[in-house]
């Protein structure tokens, strides 16, 4: 069974047509990977159908906007993996 | 179909907000410029129209099952086929239905045919974000009322 990161990249590999290699936990969707809002629309897509959730960019977007947050924390793949295992969790409480 | 305005639609049909779907239907006009340079002595809709045609009718169904309150805006076409010509003077039925309503954006699959036979079809990514001023919600909510979008108390769902 794939991990959630697993899964993540994968998509990220196949959408953004990035070597799956070059995608580690540690990468930064933004700033290593090079993923732009479009493709990242893409991407929370993908995501969402295959986990069953609704990824909440908007709130994420404003979080970091209003400097309640930093954009590591959404969008460093591990990170994004335990906010989708969260997700995940919440919806099936 | 007004071309030249960018109004491609010019009824809504149908819209049922329980099942996510809108049809809509528009006539291909006779005269437009637009068939002056596409092309001179063999008029066609241009493909790229029929694209916006399902973009608007897109558009429409998720304005309304955001109760008017956000507006979309086209980000992503997919997957767009065009299997046929489109003629001046064709009427166009327009079917889109909502595949995902996600953070800020929603898919959906459109198609359209007339008399029947398949014309086009595309996967729509729409970016869906509060109105960006007055004018525009007031300008939507006028083309609504021209277009025969249900209200909220109308529309099935």
């Amino acid at each position: 069974m794939s991990t959630t990161f697993d899964t993540i990249a994968n998509i990220i590999a196949e959408t953004c047509d990035i070597p799956r290699d070059s995608i580690t936990p540690e990468s930064h969707a933004i700033n290593d990977l090079g993923i732009d809002s479009l493709d990242f629309l893409d991407i929370a897509f993908a995501i969402d159908k295959a986990f069953g959730i609704k990824l909440p960019l908007e709130q994420w977007t404003q979080e970091v906007n209003d400097g309640k947050a930093t954009t590591d924390q959404y969008f460093v793949l591990k990170n994004l993996a335990a906010r989708i295992d969260e997700l995940v969790a919440a919806k099936g409480a | 179909m007004r071309l030249e305005y960018f109004q491609l639609i010019d009824r809504v049909t149908e819209l049922n907000l329980a099942d996510r779907t809108i049809r809509t239907e528009a006539t291909v006009p006779q005269v437009s410029t637009v068939f002056e340079g596409h092309f001179p002595g063999y008029p066609l809709m241009p493909g790229v129209l029929l694209i916006e045609t399902m973009a608007q009718s897109s558009g429409w169904l998720v304005v309304a099952l955001n109760k008017f309150n956000r507006m979309p805006f086209l980000a992503a076409v997919k997957d767009a086929k065009f299997r046929t010509f489109v003629l001046p003077g064709q009427l166009l039925s327009v079917t889109a239905t909502l595949e995902h309503d996600g953070s800020g954006y929603a898919v959906t699959n459109a198609k359209i045919t007339s008399a029947g036979k398949p014309i086009c079809d595309a996967t729509i990514t729409l970016r869906v974000m509060p109105f960006p001023n007055g004018e525009i919600r007031q300008h939507m909510c006028d083309q609504a009322a021209r277009l025969g979008v249900p209200s909220q108390e109308s529309a099935h769902g």
